[in-house]
Order: structure tokens, then sequence, then C-alpha cells
């Protein structure tokens, strides 16, 4: 009995000399246990050195090897190739422009996400300050209790593998949606004690093509592969939208106050 | 055409040691232009996979001299003190600061900083958040740092080349991965914080990246590598994919155990006494390669290893500290922790060797300074305790930065047109590379038989012959490496001219590791032999400096600053 194969359908693309991208075949050797990056990445060693991808970690957290496999994004570091059957199709992630092959253009989400300002923001008036909210602690740590960092920790998981993107039916029609990633970064921050910056984010969240545009389709977080759950983010920063601009227009100079919290400052 | 740009400082490297050393000079001077250059986007960079922790005084059973006397005798007094001493002061505020910038850390039901247990500390000083320390770490800075409006990336770029004028450092050249074209990104200060090695190994906890990049650069510059036969086997990693189960497995108090199901650590002498399980690494790397040799190793698929057993841990308790722990297991080994007990076996997971470097971060060539795993400032010595090294990155790529920025102030700018003549010749040189379809020999291959040889001559246990035959398999693959074949001449995001590129800096890394750990004839730490099981305090408490030589490595001695803690047999 011969060893097992499989034949991989992979995209190759190479903008200096293809209008299109192609597909090519290979069939390999495979093991039982392996993922299919072991199989790309078995190609690149032995077969065909000219493909190109990213991976690094192949342990599920640097973000790096996210690609369509049989039409699905997935991370392909933690997808079990024995899950799959004698044909598999592997191709660059959907909604993205591709750069060459296996990889695609970050640079879209880069810019969302840096627009969603995805830092702790302290008030002017704060910084320093020996009454600040939260309170800080004799080591230099603001006090945050469990309850708190359970807040916000779903949605600091996210690992940007932009498998959200490819799934999202919004960002297929519309490329400039600030998309699921992003808002749930922006919204990690919001929903962070030591965060006084929601007023900025939810500006942000106000305009075109950010959390209204969300169809609530909820593919984000069936693909997500950290289970971040970007789709409860966007609700979320919906509401939190909605409501900062509601209680703008009732106490326009008042900083709108957390939400969760009575009334504001 | 070579592009040039420049900027006051250049960091290579967007792990944790370079995005803070970049914040640290960006705060410093709003007018410095900081250029952060790495060959993937900063998120993707290695400090993501770390997972047990960061170490730094907290509690109130704590001090700075505990911490201190635990990291030089973790390191078997190879550490330099003052660094040690610099080290453990700055510890806690630097962890601090990356509460205020927004880190996750796991926390006390009064909302302060949670901490657990670490191998070889005495008092819990690990800060967590959870078991993905490294990652929330390194999202936290390079979020953080997307607030800085003078610091410019330079993303997906691949620095092959530092480039020196009237013998300082002023610029480097990079690839861009996406163009392929060579950029020269010039200043007046260079820090690399390029990360470790581990992928010199064929098993290891590190990933695809982890290449030596900036040891390398730094070696061919003319700068020493610093005890490099210092290599940490992290104790627990997965069978087959060498995936990390973090060290904090045992801090939550998970067990080790052979095929009979003893805790061996407690039941035979392993030289880690009432520490068992939280035992230093080196020493409990040897002890489950012993339980292997005795017979008592676990079979399996991919040859023998021991258990770690966490199922008295219980559910929640691995759900709310080590839930990473838990995922890696099912996904990647089919095994739940929560019923099952882990296969693990050791595996390469840490340089404690490096670019030289003082308690500044600076090299000895003028406008080169070093933080992170690249370095080897000193801290860690023959042995690295866990999770000193991810703090490591903060306090000296603090360091790098301020210095590196002070260093720029007072520094001539140097020539455009020198610095990109050097660019464009060694864009030359990896036109030439590209494609190069005359070669007779395959990256993979030539990757293949440098990896053989270092898991033979610098495993756990080493010997004279297998460190001598693993030197001599490293100066052939040197020479076939010349005649490499290479099938792919698109320009476009080329990973084959990169793999090429990082072969050749593994293979002078790798070299270093053979050559120093050979000449080193005692052991210490990380360096164990089978030939001279003890440590040799009277000949080789020195550190090992390496220069790179076109006729082959060329070895010297640094002297270890000692004067706080006495150098007495380490026992624990």
């Amino acid at each position: 009995m011969g060893e097992p194969t499989k034949t991989f359908v992979i995209t190759r693309f190479d903008p200096d000399k293809d209008e299109v991208p192609k597909t090519q075949e290979y069939e390999i050797p495979v093991e039982a246990d392996w993922k299919v990056l072991d199989a790309i990445n078995f190609i690149k060693d032995e077969v065909d050195p000219s493909i190109s991808h990213r991976w690094s970690c192949r342990m599920a957290v640097c973000g790096s090897c996210g690609m369509m496999v049989d039409g699905e994004p997935k991370l392909t570091c933690k997808t079990a190739l024995s899950d799959y059957g004698d044909r598999v199709t592997v191709e660059p992630l959907a909604n993205f422009p591709i750069v060459r092959d296996l990889v695609t253009e970050l640079e879209g989400f880069m810019e969302k996400f840096q627009r969603v300002k995805p830092w702790v923001i302290r008030a002017k008036e704060d910084a320093g300050a020996a009454d600040s909210k939260p309170p800080m602690n004799d080591k230099g740590t603001f006090v945050q209790s469990p309850a708190e960092l359970a807040e916000f920790k779903q949605f600091s998981m996210c690992i940007n593998c932009m498998l959200c993107y490819a799934a999202c039916p919004v960002v297929a029609n519309e490329a400039e949606f600030l998309g699921p990633a992003a808002i749930a970064l922006g919204h990690r921050y919001n929903l962070d004690s030591r965060d006084q910056g929601q007023d900025e984010r939810n500006e942000i969240f106000r305009d075109e093509g950010t959390v209204f545009s969300c169809s609530f389709a909820n593919e984000c977080s069936e693909v997500c592969p950290k289970n971040v759950d970007p789709a409860a983010a966007v609700n979320q920063a919906k509401f939190g939208a909605v409501i900062d601009w509601a209680t703008s227009l009732v106490l326009p100079r008042a900083s709108a106050g957390r939400r969760g919290e009575q009334g504001g400052k | 055409m070579v592009e040039v740009s420049r900027h006051d400082i250049i960091i290579v490297g967007g792990g944790a040691a370079g995005l803070r050393a970049a914040i640290a000079a960006a705060e410093a001077d709003p007018s410095a232009s900081i250029a952060l250059v790495s060959k993937v986007y900063p998120m993707r960079s290695h400090t993501v996979s770390a997972e047990g922790g960061a170490a730094g005084v907290a509690r109130e059973d704590d001090n700075l001299e505990m911490h201190g006397q635990d990291t030089v005798k973790g390191s078997d007094f190879l550490g330099d003190q003052d660094v040690i001493q610099y080290f453990v002061e700055q510890a806690p505020k630097e962890l601090a600061l990356l509460e205020n910038w927004g880190c996750p850390w796991s926390r006390n039901e009064d909302g302060s900083v949670a901490t657990r247990a670490f191998g070889g500390m005495t008092v819990k000083r690990t800060w967590y958040a959870a078991d993905k320390v490294g990652f929330h770490m390194l999202h936290t800075l390079f979020q953080h740092s997307m607030r800085f409006e003078n610091i410019v990336r330079y993303d997906e770029y691949f620095v092959s080349k530092l480039l020196v004028e009237d013998g300082s450092c002023r610029g480097v050249a990079a690839l861009d991965i996406r163009t392929g074209e060579m950029s020269a990104i010039l200043g007046r200060a260079v820090i690399l914080a390029t990360g470790g090695a581990g992928k010199c190994f064929p098993f290891t906890t590190n990933g695809m990246i982890k290449t030596g990049d900036g040891m390398a650069l730094a070696y061919r510059a003319g700068v020493p590598l610093k005890d490099m036969e210092f290599v940490q086997y992290h104790p627990t990693g997965l069978p087959g994919t060498g995936i990390l189960i973090t060290e904090a497995t045992r801090g939550e108090g998970g067990h080790l155990k052979n095929s009979q199901g003893e805790r061996f650590l407690v039941e035979y002498d392993y030289g880690v006494g009432q520490k068992a399980e939280l035992g230093p690494r080196d020493m409990i790397s040897r002890a489950i390669i012993r339980e292997i040799e005795a017979g008592r190793g676990v079979s399996g698929s991919y040859g023998e290893h021991a258990h770690l057993d966490l199922t008295h841990l219980g559910e929640e308790k691995i759900m709310a500290r080590l839930p990473m722990v838990r995922e890696l297991c099912k996904i990647y080994v089919g095994v739940d922790p929560v019923s099952e007990p882990i296969p693990v076996r050791p595996v390469v997971h840490y340089m404690m060797g490096g670019v030289d470097t003082d308690i500044d971060a600076a090299t000895t060539l003028p406008g080169l300074y070093a933080a992170g795993e690249v370095a080897c400032v000193s801290l860690n010595g023959a042995n690295r305790l866990g999770s000193n090294s991810l703090t490591e990155c903060l306090v000296f790529g603090t360091k790098a930065g301020e210095k590196a920025l002070e260093y720029a102030r007072g520094a001539p700018a140097g020539s455009d047109d020198a610095l990109r003549a050097q660019a464009e010749e060694e864009s030359a040189r990896i036109d030439a590379l590209r494609g190069r379809k005359k070669g007779g020999e395959k990256i993979a291959a030539i990757r293949h038989e440098m990896n053989a040889a270092m898991e033979e001559g610098c495993g756990v246990f080493r010997h004279q012959d297998t460190m001598g035959a693993a030197v001599n398999t490293l100066v052939q693959l040197k020479g076939r490496v010349s005649d490499l074949r290479l099938e792919d001449d698109s320009k476009v995001f080329n990973t084959e001219v990169i793999a090429a590129l990082e072969l050749h800096n593994m293979l002078d890394v790798a070299e270093s590791v053979a050559v120093s750990a050979h000449h080193r004839k005692e052991s210490r730490g990380a360096h164990t032999c089978r030939d001279f099981e003890h440590r040799d305090d009277q000949n080789y408490l020195y550190h090992t400096l390496c220069y790179h030589d076109p006729s082959g490595p060329r070895l010297d001695k640094k002297e270890v600053t000692l004067g706080t803690w006495e150098p007495v047999e380490r026992k624990y």
C-alpha cells in the first residue's frame, strides 16, 4: 500500500507575470496529524519553493497564516487536514487584494486598526492626579477588579488574523467598511475601566462605513479562531455610539460617562 | 535603484524589545524620527508566543534582593551582577507601565495585579494575563506605539546588512519584501531587537521567523556574540510540533510524571530538592532526559517523553489560568489536560547568548545597540529563569531606546552617497541570489542537515566528540550554502530568497553556538557535558566571546561582573 496522498489546488499569482490569478495542483504524501499549513510547507520545501505564503508561530496565536481552505477562511496552522477530502483548495483570504500567491494586502486593515485609536486614552485633567479614576495603587497600577477585566477581556483576544474580514458580507461589497476586528478592538478600549476615550471612539463609530454598516450576518463570529465574537462587539458598539450621541444632546458639554455608570460625570 | 530614507534611530525588530525601545525614544523626544523595521508586521513577532508571565517584585513578602538572588543563582553565577541589580529595580516599574497602557493583567480581588509561582523563583512574582502573556504584552505595546506619530514603520522589510561608515553604525540595508527592492534606511543609531535563533534546531518552541538575523548582522559587522553555548531547553514542549506548554502549568501546581506515574523530581535526586516541579529549566530538562534514559519514559509516536499531569487542578482552574494550554493540547496532540496527562519533552526555547552588550545595551560598534533575546547583556548567564525574559525586553528595550537617542544627538549623520553605495552592493548580492538556477544545493536540505547537527551536538547533554562533529558539519554546510539553487526569480514577495538569507544567518549563529560549546570544558547551567560533569569556576567563570573571522570563529573571554553574591554550589 502506498502512502496516503492529497492533491492541493493552490492559487498562484505574480503581479509581474500574471494578469489574473491561476491555480496550480500538487499531489503530495500527507501525514495523519498534519494541519493544512504543514502540507503547504511541505510543498514549499520539497516540491515548489516558488510558492509564497505567510506563517510563523504554527500555534494559532501570531495570526499570519489565514487562508481560504475549500472556500472558507481558516487559520491553516490549526486546521486539521484530516477534515478534508482528497482535493483541497487553498486560496488567499477573500475580500483582500492579492499581493502574490497566498499573500494578501494588509495595509487597508492596518489603517482601519489605527483609526479606532486602539490605546488607552486618559483625560488630560486626570493625568497623574492623586484622585485619578480609576484609582492607582502604590505600585503604580490602576485598580481594576476581575469583573472589570472580564468586561473587555474577550475583545482583547483578537490576533488580527483577518478571517472575519474574509467572511464578512459587508466587506465583500464595501471594502472601506471598518470591519469586525477593528471595531472589536476599538470597543475593547471603550469597555476598559482604565480608558477615558469613549467620546473620541464613539464619534468614529458614528461615521459612515463603520458600526452602522454592519448587517449583523454574524459570519465574523462564526469564523473567529479565538472566539472573540466580533459581532457582539459591533452590536454593543452601535448601542454605545447611539447612547453617547443621545446623551450629548441632553448634556452638551458633559463627557458622556462610562456605559453602565449612572448618568456620567 | 536603492531608495534612501533618513531617521534619527532605526530599530530592527518589532517584538516586545523593539516596540519598547521605539516607545521610549519616541516619548523622550517627540521631534526624533524613529524607524521601526521588521520582517513581519509587529503583531506577528514571536513575543506573541510567550505564555507564562513576566517577573517583577510586586508582593509584600518579596523584595529586590530576593529577585536578584534567584536570578543570579538561576544563571549558575554567570549573570553580571550589576546588570541583574539594575534589572530587578526596573522590572516592577516597567510592568506597571504596561498596565497603565492597557495590558490585561490578571487581577486579585482587590484590583491589584495578580502574580504566580515560576521555576527558580522563591516567591510569586510573575505577572500574568492568563497564559497568553506574550500575546497581550505584544499587542499592548504595538497598539500603544500607534499613538506616536514619530514612529515610522517599515513592515515586512528584511534587514540584510548593517551599514557602517567611519567605524560607526549609520543605517541598514533593508529589502522591501513586497517589492523586492532594496532600501537604505539611514540614521545616527541602530538598535537590534530581532529575537532569538531557535530555528537553528529541529525541535523548538520558536516560530519560523526566529532565524538569528540580528545576531548574524552584528557578528558579521565585527561585534562579538557572547555566551552562545548556553541554549535553553524548556522542559515541556509537545512532541512532534515542539509547541510550548508553559511553565505556569507547574507554577499552578502541575506535576511531572514518568511511565510509572511517579513524580520523579520528588522520588529521585535531581538537585531541585523541595522545589520539585518549580526547579529551574536546565535541571528539569536534564531530569526528563535521565528518566527516559533510565527506562522510565513514556512511549509515543514521536519517541519517548514524560507526562505533565494537570488533572488534579480541575477544569475551573485550568480554564481560568491555563485556557490556551488546554486549547493547544486539544488541537495539537488530541489530549484534554482536564482529564489526561500531557505528553511533553525538552525543547529548544531560548538563547541565553547573543550580541555582546554592556549594561547600557550598547555593543562594541559605536551607534549599534541591542536588546531582548538577540542581545546578551548578561542578565541570564548560563540559564535564564522563566518569566525574566519578557521583562528583560521591557527593561533593556527602554534602555536601548534612551541610550541610542542620547548617542544619536551627538553623532554625525554620515554620507548619503557612501551609505547608499553600500546598500547598492547589497542589492546586487541579493539580485544574484534571487532565482539563482546555476546552484546545486537545496535550502531545505541544508537546513535539515544543520538542524540535525545542532540537535546531535548541542542538545541537553553534550560531549566533546559530538560537539566537535557538529562544528565540522557546520563548516561543510557553510561551504555548500554558497552554491544554493533558487527557483523563484520573482521580485514580489519572494519568500525563497528571504529563506536563503535566513539560512545564511542561521549557519553563522549555529556555528558560533557549536564552537563556543565545544570550547567550554565544564558543566554550567544549560551547558552540560557528559565528559566534564562539574562547574569549574577556576577555569571557566567567564563569558565566552565569539568573533566572526573569514577563517572561522575566533574565541575570547570577558570577565563576569561579580561583587554582590558570591558564587557557591547551585542547589535547590
